[in-house]
């Protein structure tokens, strides 16, 4: 165990002292204990950067399972880096928000700083691991993590909804996912990620190929909130706002994105994976932006944001594979490689911008109770830091200059453009979807940024519509989003610090093996590029979203608007419903309680799994030459037994059935006479008197009132089940006698029953002394059935008693 | 309710000691002829059986002063031991051995331990039949 690896697992360890702290120190707010460990971690991590930026990698294995391969190997690269710094920066953001924003008398706060470690280290875990069953186990203890965050207020019907929804989509995900780690070692024969790498060129052409990239792309999908699997990020709003901005906004979601960008040096380079990511980002981006538009709570307004952003990170990863299958060489193919830069980059604006939304959309429910727009308005000159920090925030996601999330969307032009002269893929014939898509999903986020910040700071104050005084938040609570909106506002303005420290090795880390040794990818992020396409585009985004906002009052009262829940929720819901009622029914259809259907379910599957090996085997066999030929003696017994038999079946008292069943057991102790079994046919004589006496004996205290005497009803159904399982045994008897391939050993018997056991009696020799230990226990039944028996009738009698 | 089954349970009192004299014949004898511990334990409680009937249960606990459960408990014990008892002679369990001796009145006699553990088996059967029968018979 290495620094690296103590410092993957150190939440988890800091985790297990929390309650302690929170038991112990009463007087201090638990968080301030858990705010040292990201910030250490942050530093500590800090220190790669000089590593990572000269295209280093630090990696170190701790065997965990070596037999099946499975290690702990910590491998941190480019992109490894960039999500540490992003997990542990904004974490340590978020747990200062956190303490002022939990209380410290009224909130659980042992539950809530366990369970955001335990993600915390979970997170750091997928991003670090180099193994992918190690991934997995990380990745499904950030579903776990998450879950038991979403519903950290339990107690709300609506937050278990949310994480009970969360918990099904990420986990489905997060185990087809598995399926498709399997699959790739089933390929490789490895787990590890660069292993799998260095092994692509044999992988692609595999037939196991695309369904392994199919299973880990619905991971990667479902964790991060891709369309259609996107419903339960609304619903995770439900969460505490800390976290929220942590998990829904920066980190958890992008561990579907980090998954993608780390395997697009298995997969990428292929058409599969190139349309599977961009048309889904794409899909995704339109989709969230435009159901943005309708929302009316803040933080919905920001899911859905979230949901869109990560669309388009999505697709650039998606045009951004495409260099794989061409390199780095000229336009418009050189482009390809810009869209991966613009994802890398996009990728921390968005962590930036939208964690500090949140926070401000958490500070301004904090401070007035409310986060329905209907209600919010006119809080500019009451909470005048949180107004700027929103107005930044929101200026960066709309794209405008000169905040960062304006390089971004240009870049993302750029991409989607420079994408349709591509001349792979057929994208010279469906390339033109992509600007188009992009350019009306930015409209949309131009208007939902309107109408967030519009709708929450503009207008007049009216004072009613809130429980509570109205005015600034605390200053702890403002550092964070101070801090964000100011990376937001240095990344805009000088984009480049980031370029070569964190965005090009990321790159590199994407798009492996592009460049020559020393080579570095060419990162120039500008604000002015001229008056091109890209820039009359944004002009059209700003004209048209503002369109959108002023004429908001005509489509408002439309059925689109009014109707806030995405309709795949109602998929959703309906499934599960129906998964539950069809369950339901399908059990009870068969689960009836009746003894008869069971014995009718394992007496037809005798017969028809029986009869079908029969057939299948062609096992039946019969000749006559074996056969001993039959005296008159054991004819008139045999036609005896078989009447008594069928009076058992049609008799119409119980008497006559029981007669006719001890009829039965005494031509049974005769064939033991015939065939020679005097031991058999005295003990069968012995028990059959005494099972027809405890037979009378049950009749006899037979219950009065329901006593009819009647024939046995007759049911089709039974006689042929019972005619099959007839036949069958009959079968399986007569063929088996037909088809001996041993010998049998009563040879041995018959010399060693006297020779060595000193008895004559071969049969009473085997009992108790060559098989002696199957009679032991079969005395021991017996013993066991007379205490049951003493125990039913004695208990019972007690019982009444009382 | 009976009120006069002299018949009975004269013929009771002597046909008992044929029975249980034959069981005791057919459990000995098991060894080299048909018969054995199971079906002479059987035969020995079909006698107590008998003596129920004829007169009752009280009578039967009267001759059998002991618990018909610990009868076949030590039954068990007895076939457990003898199969542990072949340890000490370093064998595996349930090993048997026979020998013949020459005993009083008796002469020349094969004596095997398996008899012993048949002994267990006549026990655990007298035991458990009549356990049941009664436990059964008390409780109308």
């Amino acid at each position: 165990m290495t620094l690296l690896h103590w410092a993957t697992i150190s939440p988890f360890l800091l985790a297990i002292l929390i309650p302690f702290f929170y038991k112990y120190f009463r007087q201090v707010h638990t968080g301030w204990f858990v705010l040292i460990l990201p910030l250490i971690l942050f530093i500590y991590f800090l220190r790669f950067l000089p590593t990572t930026s000269n295209g280093g990698v630090v990696t170190y294995e701790v065997p965990w399972v070596p037999s099946l391969g499975i290690n702990f190997t910590v491998y941190l690269d480019g992109l490894s880096l960039l999500f540490v710094l992003l997990i542990t920066g904004i974490g340590t953001l978020v747990v200062l928000y956190s303490i002022y924003y939990l209380s410290k008398v009224k909130e659980k706060l042992n539950n809530f700083y366990v369970y955001l470690l335990m993600f915390m280290g979970a997170m750091l875990g997928v991003v670090l691991s180099d193994n992918l069953i190690v991934l997995y186990a990380f990745w499904e203890m950030t579903s776990l993590a998450s879950s038991l965050l979403i519903s950290y207020w339990y107690h709300r019907k609506k937050s278990t909804y949310g994480a009970q929804k969360s918990m099904l989509i990420t986990v489905t995900g997060g185990f087809a996912m598995l399926g498709g780690f399997a699959l790739l070692y089933l390929m490789t024969g490895t787990f590890s990620i660069r292993g799998i790498i260095d092994q692509v060129a044999l992988i692609s052409t595999d037939a196991l190929f695309i369904p392994a990239m199919l299973l880990v792309l619905l991971g990667a999908f479902t964790k991060s909130a891709q369309f259609p699997f996107h419903i339960w990020l609304p619903d995770a709003m439900e969460a505490p706002t800390p976290v929220s901005a942590y998990l829904h906004s920066a980190t958890m979601v992008k561990a579907g994105i980090y998954l993608v960008a780390r395997l697009t040096p298995v997969f990428g380079g292929v058409p599969e994976w190139f349309w599977l990511l961009s048309g889904f980002g794409i899909i995704t981006l339109c989709w969230g932006s435009i159901s943005a538009v309708r929302q009316k709570d803040l933080k919905a307004i920001l899911a859905f944001s979230t949901i869109s952003q990560l669309g388009l990170i999505m697709c650039l990863l998606g045009l951004g594979s495409a260099s794989l299958y061409f390199g780095y060489g000229e336009e418009p193919e050189k482009y390809t490689t810009a869209a991966t830069l613009a994802a890398i980059f996009h990728l921390i604006n968005h962590a930036t911008f939208k964690g500090s939304l949140f926070m401000t959309a958490g500070i301004i429910d904090h401070e007035t109770g409310t986060r329905d727009i209907r209600k919010l308005g006119g809080l500019m000159t009451i909470m005048p830091v949180t107004f700027t920090i929103s107005l930044i925030g929101l200026a960066s996601m709309a794209g405008l200059p000169p905040f960062n999330g304006f390089l971004s969307k240009e870049m993302f032009f750029t991409g989607v453009l420079k994408a349709t002269e591509l001349s792979i893929f057929n994208m010279q014939t469906w390339g033109f979807i992509f600007p188009i898509l992009a350019w009306v999903a930015s409209v949309f986020t131009f208007a939902y940024c309107l109408i967030m910040f519009f709708k929450t700071f503009t207008g007049k104050f009216r004072p009613e519509n809130y429980q509570v005084k109205v005015h600034e938040a605390p200053i702890g609570m403002l550092i964070s989003p101070i801090i964000l909106g100011s990376l937001v506002v240095i990344f805009g303005f000088f984009p480049n610090i980031l370029a070569y420290t964190l965005i090009e090795p990321s790159v590199a880390a994407i798009l492996p093996n592009l460049l020559g040794e020393g080579e570095k990818f060419d990162i120039h992020i500008y604000h002015w590029h001229g008056f091109n396409t890209e820039l009359f585009m944004t002009l059209g985004v700003i004209i048209f979203g503002t369109l959108i906002y002023l004429t908001m009052k005509s489509w408002a009262k439309s059925h689109f608007y009014l109707q806030e829940r995405d309709p795949i929720n109602y998929l959703y819901d309906g499934s599960l419903e129906g998964l539950a009622r069809g369950g339901q029914s399908f059990t009870s259809f068969y689960m009836t309680g009746s003894m008869r259907h069971y014995l009718l379910y394992i007496f037809s599957f005798l017969v028809l799994f029986l009869g079908f090996m029969f057939f299948r085997l062609d096992a039946v066999s019969f000749s006559g030459t074996e056969s001993a030929p039959i005296s008159a003696f054991e004819a008139i017994v045999a036609l005896v037994m078989v009447t008594a038999a069928i009076v058992v079946a049609v008799a119409r008292t119980r008497l006559t059935a029981i007669i006719g069943l001890g009829a039965v057991g005494y031509s049974l102790a005769t064939f033991f006479v015939l065939f020679r079994a005097p031991d058999l046919a005295l003990t069968q004589m012995v028990i059959e008197t005494i099972s027809t006496v405890l037979f009378l004996l049950c009749f006899y205290h037979l219950p009065l009132f329901k006593k009819k005497f009647e024939s046995v009803p007759f049911k089709l159904g039974n006689l042929i089940v019972s005619l099959g399982v007839g036949i069958l045994v009959t079968l399986l008897a007569i063929s088996s006698h037909h088809s001996k391939f041993f010998d049998s050993l009563k040879d041995f018997f018959i010399g060693a029953s006297y020779d060595e056991a000193g008895g004559k009696n071969m049969v009473n020799v085997i009992l108790v002394d060559f098989r002696g230990f199957d009679t032991l226990f079969e005395i021991l039944v017996l013993t066991i059935a007379a205490i049951g028996i003493y125990l039913m009738i004695k208990l019972r009698v007690a019982k009444e008693e009382q | 309710m009976r009120t006069n089954d002299v018949i009975l349970k004269t013929v009771t009192q002597l046909v008992t000691f044929i029975i249980i004299i034959f069981s005791i014949y057919v459990f000995l004898s098991g060894h080299h002829h048909p018969g054995g511990g199971f079906i002479g334990g059987l035969m020995t409680a079909a006698a107590f059986v008998l003596i129920g009937l004829a007169f009752d249960i009280e009578t039967v606990k009267k001759i059998i002063p002991i618990d018909f459960k610990l009868i076949s408990a030590t039954g068990m014990l007895i076939a457990v031991l003898t199969g542990i008892g072949s340890f000490v002679f370093d064998a595996n369990f349930l090993s048997h051995t026979f020998d013949y001796f020459h005993l009083p009145l008796l002469g020349e006699t094969e004596l095997a331990t398996a008899v012993l553990f048949d002994i267990g088996v006549y026990l655990v059967v007298i035991g458990i039949t009549l356990t049941i029968i009664f436990t059964i018979g008390e409780d109308q």
